[in-house]
């Protein structure tokens, strides 16, 4: 077979409308939650219904999802950077039974505006060598939950909320409004009978960010100074003889107030809020009460158009501890390699 | 009945939600290398900890990535997750499907793996969740003969994604779509094949909202800008106000440089002091748009913590015109992946080598000029180095 012939063409999975308006579209609208309707210089309209998947997809789901868009759509589809699935069509008269196919079929519809999209995740405890804890299951847990801000645009702006399942974040959630993240809390422990054969040392060591790996190059064994280890595990990741799950005391950390878009303010990183929930499949009732807590508070008292961080940024911090209750702790001051610049040098503080 | 295996799963089957679990047991129904990852998955559960070994280096003839290797820690007991390997398939760019190319994915996929996949991974790739060694070659002639490949993995050129841009967006100041393809085509062996001291990720927004939060999550991120005047349509400007947009409050109030009035008739913007956020153009798209020369802001360095800690991209370009084909914008590519492969450490991202030895080598490496908009501000701190060429030399008589 040819190597290198690359991905599909996109230019042949558009549908004619947007041959027809590519680069020409005027305005758009969010006509009802998960409804858009795009419109181009030249008139045509192009309807958008967002539907919420579970992302982990059997060939029979796609197939079916197939039956859906050939059947109202002429075929043509998208998915979104979260996961979502668009159908999409021009004819205006396919909308409604579309929408009716998709309730009858339990398909949640939203997703757009001031909504809680899906939640970006990785792989967990289905697909990943180095998991903290499982992705699918905490997400579909709080999805559960918190259904029905996907399907209403009742929230003051869009929440985002991503997981990722170690520190590795191939869900990449340090820029979300509440970022769930698997959390080792336990040294690795290294196997030396198994490093000479499986690690190289001196990428061992490097891989420690806070230069807690020794490394032995004559007998080609490594050591942990204990003290200086905070368990992120990409020691494990580059070498295998230094297994760091621990089922006892991994679990979850939340973090709030982060962002990616240029809109209004500037993208920003989450910030710690939790640091520690335990495990407790499978419905993670800890964690899923923790995000609901702050997804509810957020909404009772910030203003509209303000997003989680854009929020706490005009309360404060110490308003956001006290109106949620959650605790704040020594954990939370930073102590890596930029924290000086997180501590406060004025006398401008609120007391609560 | 039968008691289930599965006690723990079965509480996340069903309900509003669409539930994994259920898409599991519905391959699990064909495959029975499903039904082993749904018992290995329950096992996980029950003991709270994962059950997947380090891959070990599997692939297919001529390229060095796009195949995860995967294999269970108990293959005794689930012997059909014994092998269960990743195939990331590369996407059609924004995400776009005729059901014929999903249809056909499909049927590879029952052919050759577990009938499970992620649409998509976070890079963007098409996920291919599970299949065997000897399966990988004849998976990947199949997926060929449809059409398709495979995207990056390790220490390669990553599958580039794009937001929906002018396929669907009327903010879109450059041509995310086919940028993305155009960069993607033209750096295929670089992506089959990891050549880079770690990965590389380039991700194409169409305007600063970043619908794929390039400036986060990738090393480039290239985003659509505008220099000139926001156009505005008066007439739905008042539309909006009608319709109970309180454009006081919510638009003017909110724009950061507060660049605009509005006198309960008119909205005026003085541009000059626009930064080009997006609030109001969000907030009354048929009034609003971006105006004037369109082009894009590029950006370099952003990454996740491992291992110096996380990074946002730092602005390296404030404008670029990007027209096919796009030769401006692949010669600067080729001189930052040329100087970060000369000069990275081994697993060190470019943003954390620019941090190591420095913007100001970097920009002279790759031949772009110090300005402002590079800085939120300039230095605090005295400890200032020079070039040979700023300091005056004795003469030596």
């Amino acid at each position: 077979m040819p190597t290198d012939i690359g991905p599909p063409d996109y230019k042949t999975m558009l549908p004619p409308v947007i041959q027809r308006n590519y680069g020409k579209w005027r305005y758009h609208e969010i006509l009802q939650p998960g409804l858009m309707v795009h419109v181009g210089e030249t008139g045509d309209a192009l309807y958008t219904v967002r539907a919420g998947s579970p992302r982990l997809l059997s060939t029979d789901h796609i197939r079916e999802i197939c039956d859906i868009a050939e059947k109202y759509c002429n075929g043509y589809l998208r998915f979104t950077s979260r996961n979502n699935i668009e159908f999409l069509t021009e004819d205006k008269e396919k909308v409604a039974p579309l929408l009716a196919e998709l309730s009858r079929k339990n398909y949640p519809v939203g997703g757009t505006g001031h909504a809680i999209s899906n939640i970006v995740h990785t792989q967990g405890w289905v697909h990943c060598h180095t998991p903290a804890t499982d992705a699918s299951g905490p997400v579909k847990a709080l999805m559960e939950e918190i259904y029905e801000y996907f399907v209403t645009m009742k929230l003051p702006n869009h929440v985002r909320i991503a997981l990722a399942c170690c520190l590795n974040m191939c869900g990449a959630v340090h820029c979300s409004d509440i970022a769930i993240l698997g959390i080792h809390r336990t040294v690795p422990k290294p196997d030396n009978t198994r490093v000479p054969n499986l690690c190289e040392i001196p990428t061992t060591v490097a891989s420690c960010p806070t230069g807690a790996i020794r490394g032995d190059t004559k007998t080609k064994t490594v050591s942990v100074n204990n003290d200086k280890c905070m368990y992120c595990g990409n020691c494990y990741t580059v070498c295998p003889a230094m297994p760091i799950a621990d089922a006892d005391n991994d679990g979850i950390s939340i973090w709030v107030g982060g962002k990616v878009s240029n809109a209004r303010s500037k993208p920003t990183f989450s910030k710690l809020a939790i640091p520690y929930l335990p495990n407790n499949p499978p419905l993670w009732p800890e964690t899923v009460a923790a995000v609901k807590n702050i997804i509810e508070v957020y909404a009772g008292n910030a203003r509209k158009h303000e997003r989680v961080g854009e929020w706490i940024e005009r309360i404060g911090w110490e308003r956001f501890f006290s109106l949620t209750g959650i605790p704040f702790t020594d954990k939370h001051i930073d102590d890596f390699n930029m924290a000086t610049e997180t501590f406060r040098s004025t006398t401008q503080f609120k007391w609560r | 009945m039968a008691k289930s295996d599965t006690p723990l799963l079965d509480q996340l089957g069903g309900g509003k939600w669409p539930s994994f679990v259920d898409d599991i047991k519905q391959a699990a129904k064909k495959k029975p290398m499903a039904e082993d990852l749904l018992r290995q998955l329950e096992l996980s559960y029950k003991e709270k900890i994962g059950h997947w070994k380090h891959g070990g280096i599997v692939g297919v003839k001529g390229y060095g990535a796009g195949v995860i290797g995967r294999y269970s820690d108990r293959p005794e007991e689930f012997p059909n997750v014994q092998a269960f390997h990743t195939l990331r398939v590369n996407h059609p760019t924004g995400w776009f499907y005729k059901t014929e190319a999903l249809r056909n994915l499909c049927d590879v996929w029952d052919k050759h793996g577990s009938g499970l996949t992620n649409m998509h991974g976070s890079t963007g790739d098409i996920i291919l969740l599970g299949t065997t060694t000897d399966h990988l070659q004849d998976c990947f002639d199949d997926l060929s003969a449809k059409g398709f490949d495979l995207g990056g993995s390790g220490s390669a050129l990553r599958t580039p994604s794009a937001c929906v841009g002018p396929g669907r967006c009327e903010w879109a100041c450059v041509d995310s779509l086919d940028i993305c393809y155009n960069v993607t085509m033209s750096y295929q062996d670089e992506i089959h094949r990891p050549m880079f001291p770690y990965k590389f990720k380039i991700k194409v927004a169409a305007c600063p909202n970043d619908c794929v939060a390039s400036i986060a999550r990738s090393d480039l991120a290239i985003i659509g800008t505008w220099k000139g005047d926001i156009p505005i349509d008066q007439k739905e400007v008042a539309a909006y106000a009608a319709a109970g947009l309180d454009i006081q409050r919510e638009v003017c109030d909110l724009c950061p440089t507060r660049c605009m009035v509005y006198n309960g008739k008119e909205l005026k913007i003085y541009d000059e002091d626009c930064t080009r956020c997006m609030h109001c153009i969000n907030l009354m798209p048929k009034a609003l748009r971006p105006g004037g020369e369109r082009g894009a802001t590029l950006l370099i360095g952003g990454k996740a913590p491992i291992v110096e800690g996380a990074l946002l991209s730092w602005v390296i370009v404030p404008f670029m015109k990007l027209e096919p084909p796009y030769n401006e914008l692949k010669d600067l590519i080729f001189k930052i992946q040329d100087w970060w492969s000369e000069n990275g450490r081994s697993r060190e991202r470019v943003g954390e080598l620019i941090k190591r030895v420095g913007m100001r080598t970097f920009l002279r490496a790759v031949g772009l000029p110090a300005v402002p908009q590079m800085v939120k501000a300039p230095r605090t701190n005295p400890y200032v180095f020079f070039w040979p060429e700023d300091i005056k030399k004795k003469e030596v008589k």
